[in-house]
């Protein structure tokens, strides 16, 4: 690991100013994906801000019909609230299979989201819900947050504060698990929200997308058989030493029956 | 670009001048001598470096030592009271939860943050937690014996 310059702020608005006046800085999180990062010398920030010291990113609350998460909340606060197994179990499911407990106990949903890996778990849930992504300056939909392969809508400098999640009729992630790193290979969200079904897609492509043709036929009869004749094309889907693209194709149809089985 | 970096470690006020850099398992290893914990990958994903913070189990060689400044960390030297085991470490022994041992405090750390939430552990529920670890001996069989176990003489001691 290259060294740098270690800042800790208590507050927002010091690391903002920290952020700003650093040559190269990156802001960290839970660490879980930065720190690999720079332990293989594939970053060399000349300093990082730690984000853990700031109160305001942190705790869950219910507000109206939605679940506001602070972006500094770990995995598995959010696997374990009380308020998010409440509104959104589907939710607290995700989160409790990220990775591995000690995986759980340091990363965050605001990490996740930030660093938009194509297998994160996260995005699915943002893009499905409808949730906004709230930041220093604006709030993002959702949909409009994550704009490619480790790409987001994020402007230099711009740190996320907290997701909106409004809470679902019913809701259901499914993933087949990369069997050694606990990523998805491909999983699906689906939601039966007050603004209609959303079916999003995250390990399959290049970033989270929604499946407009199912949420189409899901629209008319939410039951697993809906979708059945729906051929799900390869094109433009991932294939690594993994899975071919053909398989997340078709894993996508698998996993999308499964979590509308599991909506109940 | 050092500085000195103060935690309690097994209920001891420790300091070391360190680099931002150095991660906390070099920070237990190399500055304090505890070199109980090991590495066994460079990529998160084995648990062989498993410790606590502030009573929960994390990877001690994804979280740098400044990151833990002021926090309370227990390795596995700090399970044992002199020369009486912890039950976990008790356990592991009894029901032979190791072979050449290169995982085992990791996977002694990992399992008493299981046991410390519940002390009836199905062994589903031991698999499903070990995700983090990575034992390349045993098979597991005896390590989820032995957490079982561990867990369940964790909880009558608690009673
Ligand atoms: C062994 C292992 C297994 C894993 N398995 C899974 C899995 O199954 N599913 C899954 O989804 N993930 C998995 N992960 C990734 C994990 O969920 C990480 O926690 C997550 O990707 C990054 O979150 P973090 O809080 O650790 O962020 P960090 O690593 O600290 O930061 C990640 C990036 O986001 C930026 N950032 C962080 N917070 C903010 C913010 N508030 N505003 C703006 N930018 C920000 C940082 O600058 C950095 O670029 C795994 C990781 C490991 C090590
Ligand atoms: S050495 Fe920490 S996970 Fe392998
Ligand atoms: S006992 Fe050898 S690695 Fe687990």
């Amino acid at each position: 690991m290259y060294n740098f310059e270690y800042h800790e702020p208590s507050s927002l608005a010091d690391a903002l100013s920290a952020i700003g006046s650093a040559e190269d800085g990156k802001l960290m999180a839970g660490g879980m994906t930065l720190i690999p990062t720079l332990k293989q010398r594939l970053a060399q920030p000349s300093d990082i801000v730690d984000l853990a010291k700031i109160a305001e990113l942190k705790g869950i609350k219910r507000e109206g019909n939605s679940v506001v998460i602070g972006a500094m909340t770990r995995h598995g606060e959010v696997a374990t609230s009380d308020v998010v197994k409440s509104a959104i179990p589907a939710l607290a499911d995700l989160a409790g299979n990220i990775g591995d407990p000690q995986v759980r106990n340091r990363g965050t949903i605001g990490g996740s989201i930030c660093n938009n890996d194509p297998a994160a778990d996260y995005p699915s849930a943002v893009v499905a819900l409808g949730a906004t992504v709230i930041t220093n300056k604006r709030r993002i939909a959702g949909e409009d947050f994550f704009t490619g392969m480790f790409e987001t809508a994020l402007e230099p400098g711009e740190v996320v504060t907290a997701v909106s999640f409004p809470a679902p009729e019913k809701a259901a992630y499914m993933k087949f698990r990369n069997p050694a790193s606990r990523y998805a290979i491909v999983g699906v969200f689906v939601a039966k929200t007050s603004g209609g079904v959303r079916v999003a897609v995250t390990g399959a492509g290049a970033c989270v997308f929604r499946q407009n043709e199912m949420e189409a036929a899901l629209e008319k009869s939410f039951t697993p058989d809906a979708i059945k004749g729906i051929e799900v094309s390869a094109d433009g889907l991932n294939a690594d030493i993994h899975a071919g693209a053909d398989y997340r194709a078709h894993l996508i149809g698998v996993m999308a029956k499964r979590a509308i089985a599991a909506c109940g | 670009m050092t500085s000195p970096v103060s935690m309690t470690v097994n209920g001891k006020a420790v300091t070391a001048t360190v680099e931002p850099r150095t991660l906390l398992v070099q920070y237990l290893r190399e500055h304090l001598g505890l070199t109980g914990t090991h590495v066994g990958c460079d990529t998160s994903q084995c648990g062989a470096c498993v410790v606590h913070l502030d009573g929960k189990s994390i990877k001690s060689c994804t979280i740098l030592a400044v990151q833990a400044a002021g926090g309370t960390v227990t390795t596995i030297e700090g399970l044992a009271k002199g020369s009486e085991l912890h039950p976990m470490q008790a356990a592991f022994r009894e029901h032979h939860g190791l072979q050449c041992g290169f995982c085992t405090p990791g996977m002694v750390m990992s399992a008493v943050d299981l046991a410390q939430r519940k002390s009836d552990l199905s062994e589903h529920e031991v698999r499903e937690w070990l995700e983090g670890n990575i034992c390349r001996c045993t098979g597991y069989h005896n390590i989820v014996k032995a957490i079982q176990a561990g867990a369940a003489a964790m909880g009558s001691a608690k009673a």
